[in-house]
């Protein structure tokens, strides 16, 4: 009984000592607050919050407060949350796939606004233009380019010497990766030809753009909400029926989704890899052998090379905020944008700088010299000839659409489907997503 | 059963005050607004919103891929529920036996459920990875089999049912080492002195006694599946391969929480509600009458 | 040890007023058996974690090499301190424990009371009280959790320690495991307060509090780790660093943009801290709860 009552009688006392480490004001500070939610993290997250603290440190107006609100997904539904509870942040990372919902959703300050309200000079025109086309509607940008990268092609060299390949070719078309491919397992160097991280990034949305196909109607989406996919057409079919046939004979080797098959090259399993350029950074630190980039595999005619898209996020605006304050967003996204910390950028994360400045400099600096592989995306981004199906999409409810081609993907390379159903399945299903987006988008 | 109780006006109220407001306020008013939006369709930013009567139940009655999540759940459910719950009566009635150690031995058998499920989503990721897992390279060496879950749906069930379950065990074995303890000696000397063997003393006399855990455990553990065990699929299968551990709730995250369609996810959860409350209310009617509380 | 189980021995108690006899020993190979099978069960349960240790101590050469390193090895210090500093844990993991305890105390409270007026009073709209308590266990906390959000906001309460927690108390498992209890205590115990004139207060208080201390120690271990181990809703509430909790942090060290190779024992050294004080809590309730089930079959 005495236990109780000790309890009962210092209750009150944590109570107390609770409510005082609640309502414990936070610290008042004389710069003005900018919130910046962001969904980096690991060596990610330290450069951004690099950045940041580079940029507080060199003015003494505004202070950016950087914040990871979880995985992209997270952070957006976050953001919107929190911007119909009036608490939304000045700044938020939004991953390439909500780009159409951050669009339609009349919650953003566009930045090229921004900057022409608080009266900052940018340089538009200098940045590169399949990034910008991303994220731009009718010619102006709406949301700043942040971390951007596009797939590309890395190969074990040590593998391809032991195989009695030439280490300083990767191969140029899939009729050669396939050829390697049955090399590499036939010397037993290693287990499986090749695989791909973000299956429906790299394998459906890039192949059909560098091949010059349209993914979607209405010019990939870009001009109008009644889309529908073309993905099951003959490009498609031909595509994921390679490679659900390689599939079979370990030419290929299906590694899961986002990045969870990188282990398959970084161990060795796979001696070619297609993956996200930004992979560049962890792979030097991660990687023990020699190994290099190339361009997409292509398959050449029928088909027109174009170019590669990109993928990654950028820093949307939230409206609603006090002109003071937006002008320190607006000169953190200045900031952000400049060649200097586009390089440092760049060169510590491996994704895109994004102004032809920027890549003039480390050219200038020999970076790409010295850093070849570097260069991969920049030559496939911007050396080859764009066309309407290879400025990027833009769809509605992405997020789930790329979830069900992912699952169709599956049921094709586990044998469940043809390449055919499986793609007919996936179209239908993200057509009614499409159809849904639409319909709760409309004004 | 009746039970003596007091007499009072008005203390019963301000005795269930604090737990029905808190209740009324951060549920109900909650639940209500999410429900309501079954028969709305939504906008992301939630701004735009414009009724559509029943359309978006039968959207996903008419949804084949539904179903199937349905069944998936009926599976993942009845599994973890299964092997948990067995699991930790065995492995109670072990750590009950009386030998020495005892308690180092519970110690070590109870801690896994202080992890969270994502953290536990991570460990499994990891231990099960067809390319850096251990599990998968020493089975390698038992059978050719290739345990890939990232292609096979059945193997990809078995280990978010393996992993859910694993966290699950520690609580349950907590539960079932305190009513075994509770078992006074003497009923058991009884049993002894009647010649029963342990088996037999186990199944006639042990687990009617237990019985009131064993109910509590399987509703508890069978909501948990149902309800609370994304966090497992989240860090592993994602719902993948195909479709093959999509369960319900696990849509209803991703198609409410990731995917923004707050209608459809609320055309979810009433399903999911309804058909969890059947479930439940089929229980008490069925099983309570069966179990021994006194 | 629990609520059940505790309720059972004293209903046994009070009925037979018997003091239960020791058991026979088993023979020597019964007991050997039991041991290895106990000690099988651990290898099982325990690997996972036991492995997770592993990883925590290895460089990221040795946590990828095949085939695997079962054992560990000398970078433990480097890769808890990397952790540590990476995911801020030491605000963190105070945050955490005020969440892990602010819920299991305010839950334990609110819900003894409405279980109690719930068993030993007959009043109007007491099974509409209990079903609307228990119907909580029925709506997964997805479905709630941008409405929730929602009320939050409208309280002012978004990253505030009250937004945070007392959401978190609106579920019943606490409830119905007092219902449990309570419905196991023999009616004889109740009238025999009764006839010395205790009101219902002095009976919760003086009768059903002393018998609950095992079933309140298996709750706050069940809730304490409910509230620490919560993601969604603390990564939803607070808006700033300071607020964050410990499965925030971890969650901070895996890489999710699917760029970047995840460094598996900064990880698992993260999770390592996470699991550590819920792990403690366990162990120490335990031993707690056990002694304070041995002593009462005296």
């Amino acid at each position: 009984m005495s236990r109780t009552t000790t309890l009962l009688r210092s209750a009150p006392w944590a109570c107390a000592l609770w409510a005082a480490i609640a309502l414990a004001p936070a610290p008042a500070s004389a710069k003005t607050e900018i919130h910046f939610w962001h969904a980096m993290t690991g060596q990610l997250g330290d450069a951004t919050n690099e950045l940041v603290k580079q940029f507080n440190e060199g003015q003494s107006e505004y202070v950016v407060k950087p914040l990871r609100k979880g995985s992209y997904p997270e952070t957006l539904t976050a953001a919107i949350a929190a911007y119909r509870q009036k608490q939304a942040p000045h700044v938020v990372q939004v991953f390439e796939v909500g780009t159409q919902t951050m669009l339609l959703s009349g919650a953003v300050l566009p930045v090229y606004q921004l900057m022409k309200e608080q009266e900052i000079a940018v340089e538009w025109k200098d940045f590169i233009a399949p990034v910008v086309g991303y994220y731009s509607k009718d010619g102006n940008l709406y949301s700043m380019p942040f971390n951007s990268s596009t797939p590309i092609f890395y190969y074990n060299k040590e593998a391809f010497q032991k195989a009695g390949l030439d280490p300083s070719k990767p191969p140029q078309t899939w009729k050669q990766v396939e050829e390697y491919s049955k090399k590499v397992i036939a010397s037993g160097v290693a287990k499986c030809g090749f695989s791909t991280g973000w299956p429906s990034w790299t394998m459906v949305e890039n192949m059909h753009a560098w091949h010059d196909q349209p993914f979607a109607t209405k010019r990939d989406g870009f001009e109008g909400l009644d889309v529908q996919l073309l993905i099951n057409k003959e490009f498609g079919v031909m595509h994921l029926g390679r490679l659900a046939a390689w599939q079979k004979d370990n030419v290929y080797s299906y590694g899961g989704r986002a990045g969870t098959a990188d282990p398959k090259f970084v161990n060795g399993e796979c001696a070619m890899y297609i993956q996200s350029s930004a992979l560049i950074g962890g792979f030097t630190r991660g990687v023990k052998f020699q190994w290099g980039t190339g361009q997409l595999p292509f398959w050449g005619p029928p088909y027109n090379k174009a170019t590669s898209i990109i993928g990654g996020a950028t820093l949307w605006v939230m409206k609603g905020k006090p002109a003071a304050e937006n002008r320190g967003t607006a000169k953190f996204l200045k900031f952000l944008s400049e060649s200097n910390q586009q390089m440092w950028w760049h060169v510590t994360t491996g994704y895109l700088a994004i102004s032809n400045t920027a890549v003039k400099n480390l050219e200038a600096g020999y970076h790409f010299k010295k850093f070849p592989d570097q260069f991969t995306a920049f030559a496939q981004l911007t050396k080859g000839k764009a066309t309407p199906n290879s400025q990027g999409l833009r769809l509605g409810n992405f997020v789930q659409i790329r979830d069900v081609i992912e699952a169709e993907m599956e049921n094709i390379f586990a044998g469940k489907k043809a390449a055919k159903q499986g793609l007919d399945d996936a179209v239908a299903k993200s057509n009614e997503i499409l159809k849904e987006f639409a319909a709760a988008n409309k004004r | 059963m009746q039970r003596t109780v007091f007499r009072n006006r008005w203390l019963p109220y301000l005795l269930v005050f604090p737990q029905v407001a808190v209740t009324v306020l951060f549920f109900f008013w909650p639940a209500l607004k999410s429900l309501q939006l079954s028969l709305y369709r939504v906008s992301p930013f939630g701004d735009r919103t414009s009724f559509v009567g029943l359309e978006n139940f039968t959207k996903l009655l008419g949804d084949p891929e539904y179903y199937q999540s349905v069944v998936n759940s009926f599976v993942f459910a009845g599994g973890v529920t299964l092997l948990s719950v067995a699991g930790s009566l065995v492995m109670a009635a072990l750590a009950t036996q009386k030998i020495r150690g005892l308690s180092v031995y519970r110690t070590l058998l109870l801690w896994p459920y202080g992890i969270a499920p994502a953290v536990a989503g991570i460990i499994f990721l990891f231990i099960f990875h067809p390319t850096y897992g251990v599990l998968p390279y020493f089975l390698s060496f038992i059978t050719a089999y290739e345990f890939n879950w990232l292609l096979k749906g059945w193997v990809a069930m078995a280990l978010v049912v393996t992993a859910t379950s694993w966290t699950h065990l520690g609580y349950n074995i907590a539960f079932y080492v305190a009513g075994l303890l509770a078992i006074p000696g003497a009923v058991l000397e009884a049993a002894d002195v009647d010649g029963a063997g342990p088996l037999r003393r186990f199944t006639a006399i042990v687990f009617p006694l237990i019985s009131p855990i064993t109910f509590y455990l399987v509703v508890l553990n069978m909501v948990f599946a149902f309800f609370e065990s994304f966090g497992v699929i989240d860090a592993v299968t994602k719902g993948g391969p195909g479709d093959a551990t999509m369960i319900m709730v696990y849509k209803l995250y991703k198609d409410g929480f990731i995917g923004l369609n707050l209608g459809s996810s609320g055309a979810q959860s009433v399903i999911l509600m309804a058909l969890v409350i059947g479930l439940t209310m089929l229980q008490f009617k069925y099983a309570e009458k069966k179990v021994t509380y006194r | 040890m629990s609520a059940v189980g505790a309720g059972q021995l004293e209903q046994a108690r009070v009925r037979t007023g018997a003091v239960a006899a020791p058991r026979k020993k088993p023979f020597p190979w019964q007991r050997a058996v039991v041991h290895a099978l106990l000690i099988a069960c651990i290898a099982v349960v325990a690997f996972p974690l036991y492995y997770a240790f592993v990883i925590s101590t290895q460089d990221i050469q040795e946590v990828v090499q095949r085939p695997p390193r079962l054992y560990p090895s000398s970078h433990l210090l480097e890769n808890y301190a990397e952790a540590w500093r990476k995911a801020h844990m030491g605000r963190m993991l105070f945050n955490s424990f005020v969440m892990g305890v602010t819920v299991a105390v305010g839950k334990i409270v609110i819900s003894m009371l409405s279980a109690f007026a719930i068993v030993y009073f007959d009043f109007r709209g007491r099974m509409v009280c209990f079903w609307m308590i228990f119907v909580t266990l029925m709506l997964p906390v997805p479905v709630r959790l941008m409405s929730t959000y929602e009320v939050v906001g409208t309280l002012g309460w978004i990253n505030t320690y009250q937004g945070l927690t007392i959401p978190l108390m609106a579920s019943a498992t606490a409830t119905f495991l007092f219902r449990q209890f309570y419905m196991t205590i023999p009616n004889e115990l109740v009238e025999a307060a009764q006839l010395d004139g205790a009101g219902p207060m002095r009976f919760l208080f003086q009768f059903l509090l002393p018998l609950s201390w095992a079933n309140i120690a298996a709750l706050f271990v069940v809730l304490f780790i409910f509230g620490w181990n919560q993601y969604l809703w603390p990564l939803l509430i607070t808006n700033s660093e300071a607020m964050r909790t410990v499965v925030i942090g971890l969650e901070g060290l895996i890489p999710r943009s699917g760029t970047e190779l995840p460094t598996w024992n900064l990880i698992m050294a993260g999770a390592m801290m996470a699991l550590l004080p819920p792990v403690a809590v366990i162990i120490f309730m335990q031993r707690w709860f056990v002694k304070g089930l041995v002593e009462s079959e005296k």
